[in-house]
């Protein structure tokens, strides 16, 4: 159990775009730490500690944690780095909850940023898969991603189409956020239409290459109150691995998703999700995953996520909105994205989503999605958890 | 085994400065499809489960697999995709060639499934369930590509 209970108080994003050469990775970090300063109320010297974390070898610039600290704000303070792939965003958060939770700090900064215009991201992801078994086909997360897809379709009869409705979702969504990358709306027959990258995914399917950077900044009861009239108290964490070769996948299921949820819903009491969750931030990396994963999540019984998708219910103004930020296919600075999530929930809870609010938000979630099909997930809650 | 022999990971005529140990268990398997033309699994003693690359450990169970299996060199497409995008090969520098079948191979006896390449001479077989088996390369040298890719049978 937590030693302290923690909420965030304050959140700052870059305004995310496909190239920004106008700044180097330090001052793209310095602008989302100062946004998210400037929502606390708060100055770098109120900060006892930095999490901060990327994709290192996506940049092929190592140990962030060091040659960040005029832009991070982390000079002479306590910094660590994680790198979890494409979970590093939503495991800053858990990592930086527990460090608060535990009692040693008393305020943390977190940051997740990426400036994908500076790599190869389909090189760079491979190169974290087995070079023995997985690399001679291997071809980055779209091929992975593929055969998820397949596999799930061959099971329940899902089509493109069903996909497609979901990127059509997001994308509209996205029209609602100003820190989103892309900010048009498209039909189903764009997304039908778009190359067809690995089968069943079309380029509309899929997120782009983002450079952003996320900061956000978590207190513990001590201060939280003082620090915001309506912090977002973190109520769970949880965090799921399950497979070493792609080949040893589950394919069609998101097992891991599906164990982090469970482990949260039972720290929380929550019995039906699909009424209790007010609004969720899926880091959805593609179409297809919209409708799997929100029967992972126990949204959806098993095989029924399209229809789910189809009858708006994850529209905003529907039963439970998804992405109301346009999510990972509209914006995917994948250091950040995680934290994105996890930020973009927050202002749910603390009524800062502006256009893209959601009405009476009392519990958000975030996940977080990586690698080999493992998972992160955060619990967000209006009150103070009782526990 | 008599000499020390090292898996060469094959960058066209660059050199890579890597030198990854399979394993005794990789390198069983590597020797076997080398000499033989034959796959082996491990079988976790306590679940039951065949995996495919063979290894030490069944992590569900977390205990060590000592039992080899022969699998195949028959199975089943589990899942596929056929790569349709261009992108550059980090083991090569270069464009890989596209498009390409890219299958998980569930063999015969095996409950993981094996990632290879499946041939596409015509697409519309392509499909989960369907059988294949694969291609022996003539000169093997004791690593993945000693296969050349999966084809489909009738």
């Amino acid at each position: 159990m937590p030693k302290k209970r923690v909420a965030i108080v304050g959140t700052g994003q870059t305004y995310h775009k496909s190239h920004r050469p106008d700044v180097n990775g330090q001052e793209l970090i310095n602008e989302a730490v100062k946004r998210a300063l400037q929502d606390a109320d708060l100055t770098i010297k109120d900060i006892d500690a930095v999490v901060i974390g990327n994709m290192d070898h996506f940049e092929g610039i190592n140990y962030v944690d060091c040659w960040s600290v005029d832009g991070s704000g982390g000079i002479m303070k306590p910094v660590i780095k994680l790198t979890t792939g494409g979970t590093t965003g939503s495991t800053l958060a858990i990592g930086g909850y527990q460090l608060v939770a535990s009692g040693f700090f008393e305020k943390v900064l977190i940051i997740g940023w990426e400036k994908n215009s500076e790599s190869d991201t389909t090189g760079a992801i491979t190169t974290a898969f087995d070079p023995v078994w997985d690399r001679l086909v291997f071809a980055g997360a779209i091929s992975g991603l593929a055969a998820e897809a397949q596999a799930y379709m061959a099971k329940y009869g899902a089509t493109e189409k069903d996909a497609a409705r979901v990127s059509v979702r997001d994308r509209k969504h996205a029209c609602n956020n100003p820190h989103a990358q892309l900010r048009r709306e498209i039909t189903i027959e764009d997304v039908l239409a778009s190359p067809m990258l690995a089968d069943p995914i079309h380029l509309l399917d899929v997120c782009p290459r983002t450079d952003g950077a996320c900061a956000v900044i978590m207190a513990n009861e001590d201060c939280a109150g003082k620090i915001t009239a309506v912090p977002d108290w973190i109520w769970a964490t949880a965090n799921r691995h399950k497979y070493t070769y792609l080949g040893d996948v589950n394919w069609g299921e998101l097992d891991s998703l599906a164990g982090a949820s469970r482990e949260i819903y039972a720290k929380a009491g929550i019995r039906e999700p699909k009424k209790e969750i007010d609004v969720i931030e899926l880091y959805q990396p593609y179409s297809f995953a919209g409708i799997i994963w929100i029967e992972d999540l126990g949204i959806a019984e098993r095989g029924k996520g399209a229809e789910y998708i189809w009858s708006g219910a994850t529209d905003m103004g529907g039963e439970l909105p998804i992405n109301p930020s346009g999510g990972v296919i509209a914006c995917n600075p994948i250091g950040a994205t995680g934290l994105i999530r996890c930020a973009e929930a927050a202002l749910q809870v603390m009524g800062k989503a502006e256009a893209r609010q959601v009405p009476d938000v009392n519990f958000a979630i975030s996940t977080g999605f990586g690698g080999c099909m493992w998972s992160d997930m955060l619990l967000h809650g209006k009150r103070k958890p009782d526990f | 085994m008599t000499a020390k022999e090292n898996l060469v990971i094959e960058s066209k005529g660059s050199g890579q400065p890597f030198n990854y140990a399979v394993g005794m268990y990789g390198s069983k398997f590597f020797k076997e499809l080398r000499e033989n033309r034959k796959l082996l699994g491990t079988k976790c003693p306590k679940c039951g489960k065949v995996y495919v690359p063979p290894r030490r450990v069944c992590g569900e169970c977390f205990v060590e697999m000592t039992e080899f299996v022969e699998v195949g060199p028959k199975g089943i497409i589990g899942t596929f995709t056929i790569l349709r995008y261009a992108f550059i090969d980090p083991e090569t520098g270069e464009q890989k060639p596209v498009p390409y079948g890219y299958g998980f191979i569930r063999f015969d006896g095996a409950d993981t499934l094996f990632q290879h390449y499946i041939s596409i001479e015509d697409e519309s077989k392509i499909k989960i369930g369907a059988r294949v088996e694969p291609v022996f390369s003539e000169e093997r040298k004791g690593n993945v590509k000693d296969i050349l890719c999966f084809k489909i049978i009738e």
